[in-house]
C-alpha cells in the first residue's frame, strides 16, 4: 500500500473535455486510507479498542454482527439480495468519476460486502462460491472494507439511478458499524463522537469559549451595522432553540451564516438561543451507521430543549444534520408526533403546536420573507454572481416546506429574494442529481485529501462552466461539510477558496435590520 | 420422460412458491427502523403506490440512469410479460379472453425478449465497467433465459410440437393426473430450462422481483413530520 505521504502530491484531475465515463484503473485508490482509531478513542464510545489478536475471533465477530444487522435493517437485507449487476450506477459516483478506481463504482463497493453475504448467508454462495461471486472473509477482505467504506460519502446519488433503489449509503453504514464492532474504527469519526459527548460539539469548543466567540460576534456585528444583534447562549424561555453545526461558531465562511441567522431573528423580533449542551447539529452517529450513537447524540437536543423551555427547534445550515433532524429525530427522540415516553410527551406539550417538528433555518427565513417580515437591499449582493450547490443529504434524504422538492426551491427562493444575480449549474448536477462536494460522510479529514480532491471533480466541472459562462463568483450552499470541503479543495482546481459561502451569508449581506433610512 | 417432467414440474413449482414465500416473509418481517426514502419522495401512501407503479412498470430510475440498459431491460421484461401471458393458454380451459386477445402480440414479444437479452448480454462483454462487475452466474442467467426464448421461438417457427398434447399434459398436472408429453427434443429442452429457472429463482438475483417492493428507499412515504417510524427493537431502547 502507498505511504500516506502520497497526499503531498495530490493534484486535481484535469477537467474532462466531454463528460465521458472514465476507463477503469484497478487499485487506483487502494492506498488512500483513513487513519484507524486507537483504543482510547474506540473504548470511549463503547467499541472494542482493537482487532482481536486471533483472526478467527474477528472473523466470527464480523459474521455475527452482519447477521445481527441483516435482521435489524430491511434495507440491508433487501439490498444484499436484489442487485442484478445491471450497471446503471457504475458511472454515477463522484469518487469513481474522479479516481477511476472500479471499487468506487457503487455496485462494486456494495459487492465488497455482498460477496461475503453470499458466502455465509445464501445457499448458492455456500455451495457454488465462485459461480456467484462469493468469497470467504479474510483479513484482506476486511482491510478492503475499511479502505473503500471510508471512500464513500453516503451521498445516495447512486440510489437515485438504481432500479431497486439500492442505497450504497446503507451498505457503507452497515460496513462501518461492523468494523467498529470488531475494533476497526475510523479515527476522525469516532474521536469527534467522543468530543460531542464530552464537550457538547464536534470541534470540542467548551462553553466559555463559545460564550466568548458569541460576544465577539455581537461586537463585530455592532461595528458593522450599528445595531445590537444578539447571539444568545443558554437563555431560558427563549422562543427558538437554534441547533447549528459547531463550525458555524468559528470557521470561515460558516460564521457568516451564523451572523445571518441572528440578523433574521433580530429583524423578525423572534427571541432565540443557542445551547452549550446542544452546541452541535451534526450527528456523526449516522455516518458510522450506529443507531445507539445516532440516538444518544440526538437526545442531547431534546434535553437542551426541555431545559431551556423553548417553543420551537430550528436547525442551521448543515446537510446531514438536517437529514437526522427532519427524518430521524422523531423516531429517535420523539421530537415530533406520536412518541409516548415521558420526556417526549413533556416536550410535545412545551413546543408550539404549529412547530412540533424541527424547522430548517431556510424554512424560517422563507416563511418570514413570504409574510413580509424581512426587508432586503438586494443591491448589497450585486458584486456577487451566485450559483447554488445542493447538498446531498438535504437533496436526497430530506425535505423542506410542505411538498416534495421544497428542499430545492426554498434555498433558491431565498437567494433570489436577497440577490439579483443567480445562475443554475447544469441540471444533471443539481437537485436530486447533485454531486457530493467530495468530503461528506466523515471523509473530511486530511489524510483523505487525495480522494476528497478527486471526488470533487464533477462538481468542479459544473462550477467551471458557470464561472466561464456567467462569471459566477459565489457558490452558495447550506452544509458545513460542503463549506469546509470546498474551501480546502477549490484552490486545487484553480478557484479562489472564498468562492463558497452560505445562503444566510447572502441573507446577512442584504437584510435591513429595522433601521432602514 | 413424461413421468420425469411431471415430477420435475411439481418439484420446481414447490421450490419456486415456497422459496419465494420464505424470502417475501423474511423481507416483510425485517423491520425498517428509520425513514429513508430517496427524496424527493411522495408524502402519502397513494403517492408511494404511484411511485412503485412507475418503478415496476416503467423502470423509472433505470430510465434516469442509463438509456441503453433501460431499452434492453424494457424489451426483455415487457417481452417476457407478454410471453408469459401467452403461455397461460396452456393452463386454462377455456382460455381467458384477454389471454386469447394477447396471443398475436405474445408471439412477437418473444423476439423482443430475445433481442433484449442479447443486448444485455453484449453489454457484459463490451462495456468495461459492466464486464468488471459481472460474475459467471450473471452470464449463465442470461444464457438460461436466452435458451428458453430461443427454444420457444424454435417450436413456434421451425419445428412444431403437438401443443394440444402439451396443454393436455399441463392441465393434467393441475388435476394431479399424468398425461403423455409429446416426444420432442426442443420441447424437452425448453421445459427443462424453465424448470431450472423456477428452481434458481428464490436463490439468485432474480429476487430483485420481490425485492423492489420492499426497498425502503422506494416504498416509504416521506412523512416523518406526520408519522413516527419505530422498529420494535428500537422501541426497546426507550425503556432504558
Amino acid at each position: 500500500m502507498a505511504a500516506p505521504d502520497a497526499k503531498a502530491k495530490t493534484e486535481a484531475p484535469a477537467f474532462r473535455q466531454f463528460p465521458a465515463v472514465p476507463a477503469i484503473r484497478s487499485g487506483a485508490t487502494e492506498g488512500v486510507r483513513s487513519y484507524v482509531a486507537n483504543d482510547k478513542i474506540q473504548e470511549a464510545i463503547g467499541f472494542p479498542g482493537k482487532l482481536a489478536d486471533n483472526w478467527q475471533e474477528t472473523h466470527d465477530a464480523v459474521i455475527a454482527k452482519m447477521g445481527d444487522l441483516l435482521g435489524k435493517y430491511r434495507s440491508l437485507k433487501v439490498y444484499m439480495d436484489a442487485c442484478v449487476h445491471c450497471g446503471s450506477c457504475t458511472d454515477k459516483c463522484h469518487y469513481f468519476i474522479g479516481t477511476n478506481d472500479p471499487k468506487n463504482m457503487p455496485v462494486a463497493r456494495q459487492e465488497l460486502m455482498r460477496s461475503v453475504y453470499r458466502r455465509y448467508f445464501t445457499p448458492a454462495g455456500k455451495m457454488f462460491p465462485s459461480l456467484v461471486g462469493a468469497r470467504d472473509l479474510s483479513r484482506e477482505v476486511l482491510d478492503e472494507w475499511y479502505t473503500y467504506f471510508w471512500q464513500c460519502s453516503e451521498c445516495r446519488r447512486c440510489s437515485v439511478f438504481c432500479p431497486y433503489g439500492i442505497d450504497t449509503a446503507e451498505i457503507t453504514m452497515a460496513g462501518r458499524e461492523i468494523l467498529d464492532h470488531v475494533g476497526y474504527g475510523q479515527k476522525y469519526s469516532n474521536e469527534i463522537i467522543g468530543k460531542v459527548h464530552k464537550i457538547g460539539n464536534n470541534l470540542g469548543l467548551p462553553g466559555p469559549a463559545l460564550e466568548d466567540t458569541l460576544n465577539g460576534l455581537e461586537e463585530d456585528v455592532k461595528d458593522d451595522t450599528g445595531v445590537d444583534v444578539k447571539y444568545p447562549l443558554d437563555v431560558h424561555g427563549a422562543e427558538v432553540l437554534l441547533v447549528t453545526p459547531s463550525a458555524d461558531f468559528f470557521a470561515e465562511p460558516h460564521i457568516e451564516s451564523l451572523i445571518g441567522y441572528g440578523k433574521v431573528f433580530h429583524a423578525a423580533g423572534i427571541s432565540w438561543t443557542l445551547s452549550t449542551k446542544a452546541s452541535e447539529a451534526g450527528n456523526f452517529g449516522m455516518f458510522i451507521g450506529n443507531y445507539d450513537q445516532l440516538r444518544k447524540i440526538a437526545l442531547r437536543v431534546r434535553e437542551a430543549a426541555l431545559e431551556l423551555g423553548v417553543k420551537r427547534i430550528v436547525v442551521g445550515e448543515c446537510g446531514h444534520a438536517w437529514r437526522v433532524a427532519y427524518a430521524f429525530w422523531n423516531t429517535l427522540t420523539g421530537i415530533g408526533a406520536g412518541a409516548n415516553d415521558p420526556f417526549a410527551v413533556e416536550l410535545q406539550k412545551q413546543l408550539d403546536p404549529n412547530y412540533k417538528q424541527p424547522s430548517h433555518i431556510c424554512e424560517v427565513t422563507w416563511d418570514l420573507i413570504q409574510q413580509g417580515r424581512l426587508k432586503f437591499d438586494k443591491s448589497a449582493n450585486d458584486s456577487r454572481i451566485i450559483t447554488f450547490h445542493d447538498s446531498c443529504n438535504v437533496a436526497r434524504a430530506s425535505r423542506m416546506g410542505d411538498y416534495p422538492g421544497g428542499q430545492f426551491d426554498i434555498p433558491r427562493n431565498i437567494i433570489k429574494a436577497v440577490a439579483n444575480n443567480y445562475f443554475e449549474m447544469a441540471p444533471d448536477t443539481t437537485r436530486e442529481k447533485t454531486f457530493c462536494c467530495g468530503g461528506g460522510g466523515c471523509l473530511l479529514t486530511d489524510e483523505l485529501i487525495d480522494i476528497r480532491v478527486k471526488g470533487a471533480l464533477p462538481r468542479m466541472e459544473a462550477l467551471k462552466n458557470v464561472v466561464d459562462e456567467h462569471g459566477v463568483n459565489f457558490m452558495a450552499t447550506i452544509c458545513a461539510i460542503c463549506k469546509a470541503q470546498f474551501t480546502k479543495v477549490l484552490p486545487y482546481y484553480g478557484f479562489n477558496m472564498r468562492l463558497v459561502g452560505g445562503v444566510h451569508q447572502l441573507v446577512s449581506t442584504a437584510i435591513q435590520l429595522g433601521n432602514e433610512q | 420422460m413424461t413421468i420425469f417432467f411431471a415430477i420435475l414440474f411439481y418439484v420446481a413449482t414447490a421450490v419456486f412458491v415456497l422459496g419465494l414465500a420464505f424470502k417475501i416473509i423474511d423481507f416483510a418481517r425485517t423491520p425498517a427502523p428509520l425513514s429513508i426514502p430517496t427524496t424527493p419522495a411522495p408524502t402519502t401512501s397513494g403517492g408511494v403506490a404511484l411511485r412503485m407503479f412507475r418503478e415496476v412498470v416503467f423502470f423509472e430510475s433505470l430510465f434516469k440512469g442509463s438509456l441503453w440498459i433501460w431499452m434492453f431491460a424494457a424489451a426483455f421484461h415487457f417481452g417476457l410479460a407478454l410471453v408469459v401471458v401467452r403461455h397461460l393458454r396452456y393452463f386454462t380451459e377455456p382460455v381467458w379472453f384477454w389471454v386469447a386477445f394477447a396471443q398475436p402480440f405474445g408471439m412477437y414479444a418473444g423476439f423482443a425478449m430475445v433481442a433484449g437479452l442479447g443486448g444485455l448480454w453484449a453489454r457484459r462483454f463490451l462495456v468495461e465497467r459492466i464486464r468488471y462487475i459481472s460474475t459467471p452466474s450473471d452470464h449463465l442467467m442470461l444464457v438460461l433465459l436466452l435458451l428458453i426464448g430461443l427454444t420457444g421461438l424454435g417450436m413456434k417457427f421451425l419445428m412444431h410440437t403437438d401443443i394440444v398434447a402439451v396443454k393436455a399434459f399441463f392441465l393434467g398436472l393441475l388435476r394431479f393426473e399424468i398425461l403423455p408429453l409429446p416426444d420432442h427434443p426442443g420441447l424437452y429442452l425448453h421445459l427443462l430450462l424453465v424448470a431450472a429457472l423456477m428452481i434458481v429463482f428464490p436463490f439468485s438475483k432474480l429476487l430483485h422481483a420481490p425485492g423492489v417492493f420492499f426497498s425502503p428507499s422506494r416504498n416509504q412515504a416521506d412523512n416523518p413530520r406526520e408519522a413516527r417510524h419505530l422498529a420494535p427493537w428500537a422501541a426497546k431502547l426507550e425503556k432504558n
